[in-house]
């Protein structure tokens, strides 16, 4: 269809509002192929990507609530002197695995989910490229999280720290299993990591809508794009470095041995190495959500567009010339630090051009002011506050004192919390419409948001001072005398109000999916291409696919300039197209739902964890694996002649 | 679409993707928590053992009669790796490796080899330890507590792979001198004969 | 844990304790300077970014949900914000132009203390205590104590740090920043107190079970008082006057004490637990875990468990006749 769109009403034909998607989404007659599979095996087969996405979003939910149990747990033992509730041991294990579960199974895993389901939508695409191999990383990602957990229960929970330092966690230090499940988690989300960045890339690049060329790609979009590109260069560096923490473990290679030529330094240049990028793999989403919800609820295209772009490549860069200021306490040559400090408070510069962009566009736009609005302001305030710690940390002479105490926890909480979570709520109150077809409730909304907002700062304001006064991290007790019990009894205070808010949001969702408010397609009148299709989208996404003619689809007059006629239903076909331009390049027919993944998953988690007790596994554990992945592959017949029939007449 | 088919499509689709994650994950949990893991455990507080009088031990296979049940607290030890590597470390600590290298003996007899002259089983280690041995073996009876000892006899069974491998130790953070713990292939003891002089000197 | 609660009463540590912005030497003095630079420039951008964000949202007008966006803001130019938000980024710029240079200043400050006519000594950090061999170019005034540092005023204090067995970290918040101890490397540290006192300083990097047990303290005294307090350590320990201390040495010896620890002039040199030469002469036990008197001596030589959980040091039974006489023994080590 030609002309604009109104925010609001749909293409014609197209079917809207909560209900009409249940029973239509297995409708073979309307999607074709694309048609979701019913039953438990159609569930378990799924390779749509917002079906797959779906879950990924809420299994990275379910371990946000658990790491805040553990969290809770640690408040509580902490909320006293010289308390007696937890012990050493288990104390080390629950802060070992809340930072391994917030880092590696929450924070990361739930802001590619949540580019799973939207870069689809948003490009105009119909599915996520790789297909099949999104549902497989999606069972990678659960099958390993689940074995973290599965450990802390069985008293095999790493117990080494979130970075798991050497030798403390090698060979010699680190005593039974603990450590080897922490390495092999590492790569249970790395695989699935990387398989997510590797389709998100191809998304973007070739399946975008007719005429959106890359300067016409949402903010979003360009948020994942340089994550997924950042994801790929940084992760081998900790799968090297956790692959050779097995193997001194398991086999006695000497990589972290000074004593036999190895270094107990180089896991710390190898995991930093990753792990600083790491946490700009969750910065920029969110970085993403603020710019998406900054446009849409101010009425008004984003300020800077192209600085923006260019300040999320730039820190996507400057964030892997950053990682030693993680060791700056270290014997590493002074010179060298002073570099690191440098280039850590340059990278200040691209996000606080953003900020000012953002600023901007609020100052001068028509202000809708709902929770999301509340979120991304919230992220204003908590992530500012936490980037100028930051800079605080980048200074090698303050950074020797303040290091390893509390106020480096309180300064990673607040660009984390601050910077990533907040956005995320934001973006949950903002999309859930679009997901699930209502509204979720306002008011519980602002009290979800405000109690966070004060509980967060409550819990955690006062780490800073506590870092100032002395207090070293991952203490599991503290002297009476030392004068810090009454900022940690006010700190686990704000951590209890957390709980209730992330309680409130649970009830809000849990009540919404059923009675919420029901919304059309695109009840916040944004402008980008999701909310161009029905709430929730049907399988395949838009039917037609639509072709664009600018930055606002939904705003500009020629925003929509035609619609993509002649794709078949099946077998479910895209349109791909060329990189720059989004010109039509050709048609390709993606991949039906199978079960392969899932099985390729179980084979791959049961090589994995095997291979922890014995290096034997990685030999014969790759037979399952190869079998499924031939399975996978091997072409069907009735696929087959569906393409050969098309070469005829397509 | 038939109306059985859209009710139990329906009824999957009420069980929402979200809950069945939830579901899935905590029943994997539930199921856990009741197994424990006898490997991982940290005993900090020493358990009721034996004071420095040795359990039974018996020195000979023969016995009258009908052969009385043996009782042994070692075993606990032997399958916990917080033992075993407590148990390395006081090897180094208390010097064991001055006369018997890493296991492979110099002044004392080599102890990752399947002959064990006072035998191989726990309590004969420990009372190896404690008691002391003709030729050179100190008594430390009295001078290193119950609980270390018995550390000390997992370890030492170790050396020969006769633990549990997942949880034998692994390579020191030292100079490699034999291969660790975990990766030694059990060398089962054989049967002990009075040792002459001249047999024991090789 | 009862009894290691009741143990716990307030060791007698003089203020200021723990406290980085209180400091007691150049080194922390000009990282103090350097944190209340950033914390006025900090504060001020915090404020800035604040207020403006607060002002958007309140001088911006209201729309709602139906309210069409404003699509020609696309094409045209809005170079009233270009401006702002370009001095912006400039302001911005020259702010962390100011702070670096104001860490390479601090930086070039920290290098610069003085080292001539320092005290040496050479920190080995242990789980969970911390070993310290005061070096002298004479092999026989060399002397070792542990978890207690005498230092001299005004006198800088070179220290060497390894580790024997994972990292560990040497902080002492009042007089400087922190160190690594790396297993396999050895990194040098100075440091000089200006102000006599007490200061506590804590393990910084996790290293087990106890890290946060793993406390030390830095005692700045005038010279001369230092001086005695060289003079005694680097002699032996005293023998034994009366049958209670003679009976409490040997059970030194003859139980488990002499396997890991030493107190020179006897028989006790082994090296794998703090030496006790002196151990009667310091405010704390166990790494700053306790207080230092008979009492608390006592409960942690019969189960240091109870007290410091996954310490390498095993629990003692000992009959308590010679419980009594090992602590009278101990309590002459001054």
């Amino acid at each position: 269809m030609n002309g604009p769109t109104i925010a609001g009403t749909l293409p014609p034909g197209a079917h809207s509002g909560p209900g009409s998607d249940r029973a239509a989404a297995f409708d073979v007659g309307r999607y074709g192929a694309w048609a979701d599979k019913p039953g438990i095996l159609g569930w378990l087969s799924a390779v749509d990507h917002k079906r797959v996405g779906r879950r990924f979003i809420a299994t990275g939910f379910a371990f946000f609530v658990l790491g805040g149990i553990l969290a809770g747990l640690m408040r509580l033992q902490l909320a006293r002197p010289e308390s007696t509730l937890i012990g050493p041991d288990l104390y080390n294990q629950l802060f070992t695995v809340h930072g391994t579960t917030m880092m590696f199974v929450f924070a990361v895993p739930i802001m590619q989910a949540m580019g799973v389901y939207f870069v689809p939508l948003m490009l105009g695409a119909r599915n996520i490229a790789f297909p099949r191999m999104n549902a497989y990383a999606y069972w990678v990602y659960l099958f390993g999280g689940a074995m973290l957990y599965v450990a802390l229960v069985l008293n095999i929970g790493p117990d080494a720290g979130w970075f798991s330092y050497t030798p403390l966690a090698g060979p010699e230090y680190g005593v039974g299993k603990r450590s080897d499940f922490w390495a092999q988690l590492i790569t249970f989300t790395e695989v699935s990591g990387l398989l997510v960045s590797i389709e998100i890339i191809t998304t973007v690049f070739k399946l975008r809508a007719p005429g959106m060329t890359l300067n016409r790609m949402p903010l979003f979009v360009w948020a994942m794009l340089v994550t997924s590109f950042m994801i790929i260069f940084a992760m081998p560096a900790v799968m090297m470095a956790s692959t050779s923490l097995i193997l001194d473990r398991l086999v006695g290679t000497h990589f972290y041995n000074p004593a036999e030529g190895g270094d107990a330094l180089l896991w710390q240049h190898l995991f930093w190495f990753f792990g600083h990028p790491e946490v700009y793999f969750i910065f920029l989403p969110g970085l993403g959500f603020v710019s998406m919800i900054v446009g849409a609820f101010a009425k008004r295209p984003v300020y800077g567009y192209v600085a923006i772009v260019l300040s999320l490549i730039a820190t996507g860069f400057l964030s892997f010339g950053l990682w030693v200021h993680h060791m700056f306490a270290t014997n590493v040559p002074e010179l060298g630090k002073s570099f690191f400090t440098a280039a850590s408070m340059v990278i200040a510069i691209p996000t606080a051009t953003q900020i000012f962009c953002w600023i901007a566009t609020l100052w001068t736009g028509r202000l809708v002011l709902r929770t999301p609005l509340y979120f991304i302001l919230g992220f204003f305030f908590i992530l500012v506050l936490g980037g100028l710690t930051g800079i605080m940390l980048s200074a090698v002479p303050l950074d020797l004192q303040i290091h390893d105490t509390f106020f480096v926890v309180a300064h990673l909480h607040y660009v984390l919390i601050g910077g990533a979570v907040f956005p995320l709520f934001g973006a949950f109150y903002y999309w859930f419409p679009k997901v699930t077809g209502r509204m979720l409730d306002e008011t519980l909304g602002q009290w979800n948001f405000w109690l966070f907002f004060i509980g967060f700062n409550v819990a955690f304001f006062p780490m800073h001072i506590l870092g100032l006064q002395g207090m070293p991290r991952r203490v599991y007790t503290y002297a009476a005398e030392s004068g810090w019990g009454t900022l940690n009894l006010i700190s686990s205070i704000g951590a209890a109000i957390i709980v209730v808010s992330v309680l409130l949001f649970i009830v809000n969702v849990a009540r919404s999916v059923r009675s919420g408010t029901p919304a059309g397609a695109n009840p916040w009148g944004a402008s980008t291409l999701e909310w161009a299709t029905e709430s929730p989208p049907p399988p395949g996404n838009f039917h037609p696919p639509l072709a664009v003619g600018g930055r606002e689809p939904l705003w500009e007059q020629e925003g929509i300039v035609g619609r993509v006629d002649g794709l078949k239903n099946d077998p479910p076909e895209v349109l791909v197209t060329t990189l720059l331009d989004a010109l039509p390049h050709h048609r390709f027919a993606f991949p039906t739902p199978t079960l392969w993944p899932l099985i390729a998953a179980i084979a791959t988690t049961v090589m994995f964890v095997s291979s922890i007790f014995t290096p034997w596994a990685v030999i014969w554990g790759t037979i399952p694996i190869a079998i499924a992945l031939i399975a996978w592959f091997w072409p069907s017949r009735e696929e087959t002649e569906k393409h050969k029939r098309m070469e005829r007449a397509p | 679409m038939s109306t059985l088919a859209f009710l139990s499509a329906h009824g999957r689709r009420r069980a929402s993707d979200s809950v069945n994650s939830v579901v899935a994950v905590a029943g994997l949990l539930m199921l856990a928590m009741i197994a424990g893991c006898q490997r991982e455990s940290r005993h900090f507080e020493p358990t009721a053992g034996p004071g420095i009088t040795p359990p039974m031990v018996r020195m000979s296979e023969l016995q009258p009669a009908q052969v009385n049940p043996k009782q042994s607290i070692a075993p606990r030890y032997e399958v916990n790796a917080y033992s075993l590597a407590e148990g390395k470390r006081l090897f180094e600590w208390y010097n064991c490796n001055g006369c018997h290298a890493n296991g492979g003996g110099g002044i004392g007899p080599a102890l990752m080899d399947n002959v064990w002259i006072y035998g191989a089983e726990p309590e004969n280690i420990y009372a190896t330890i404690v008691q002391g041995r003709p030729n050179g073996m100190p008594s430390f009876g009295g001078h290193i507590a119950d609980e270390q000892v018995w550390q000390l006899v997992a370890y030492v069974r170790s050396m020969s792979g006769l633990v549990p491998q997942d949880a034998a130790t692994s390579r020191n953070d030292d100079i490699q001198s034999k291969k660790s713990e975990n990766r030694t292939d059990p060398e089962h003891p054989v049967p002990a004969a009075t040792p002459s002089s001249s047999e024991r000197s090789q | 844990m009862r009894i290691a609660a009741a143990l716990f009463s307030p060791v007698a540590i003089a203020s200021p304790m723990q406290d980085v912005l209180q400091p007691a030497g150049p080194q922390a003095g000009h990282i103090h300077a350097l944190w209340l630079l950033m914390l006025i420039v900090c504060s001020i951008v915090l404020v800035a970014v604040t207020v403006a964000m607060l002002l958007a949202v309140r001088r911006a007008s209201r729309g709602d949900e139906s309210t069409p966006g404003d699509a020609a803001l696309l094409t045209r130019d809005e170079h009233r914000i270009h401006r702002v938000v370009g001095t912006a980024v400039g302001v911005s710029i020259a702010g962390l132009l100011l702070v670096f240079g104001a860490t390479v200043i601090t930086d070039r400050a920290l290098a610069q203390l003085p080292l001539n006519d320092g005290v040496h000594i050479r920190l080995v950090g242990h789980q969970w205590w911390w070993e310290a061999t005061y070096d002298d170019p004479q092999p026989a005034n060399v002397f070792s104590t542990a978890n207690e540092l005498h230092v001299p005023v005004g006198r800088p204090v070179v220290l060497t740090l390894e580790a024997d067995d994972v990292i560990h970290s040497f902080w002492v918040p009042n007089l400087h920043g922190k160190k690594d101890l790396i297993p396999g490397r050895t990194a040098t540290f100075a440091f000089r107190a200006d102000v006599p006192g007490t200061y506590r300083g804590q393990c910084a990097e996790y290293c087990g079970y106890q890290h946060a047990n793993m406390a030390l303290l830095v005692i700045a005294e005038p010279s001369d008082r230092y001086e005695q307090w060289v003079t005694r350590s680097r002699s032996s320990a005293p023998q034994p006057a009366d049958d209670t201390t003679k009976r409490g040495q040997q059970v030194f010896m003859q139980s488990t004490c002499a396997m890991c620890h030493a107190i020179t002039g006897t028989n006790a040199n082994a090296k794998r637990a703090p030496d006790l030469t002196r151990v009667a002469s310091r405010e704390t036990l166990a790494a700053g875990a306790i207080r230092n008197d008979p009492t608390a001596l006592t409960a942690w030589i019969a189960d240091p468990q109870a007290i410091k959980p996954g310490t390498h040091m095993p629990a003692n039974a000992l009959p308590s006749s010679d419980m009594e006489a090992l602590i009278a023994y101990l309590e002459t080590l001054k």
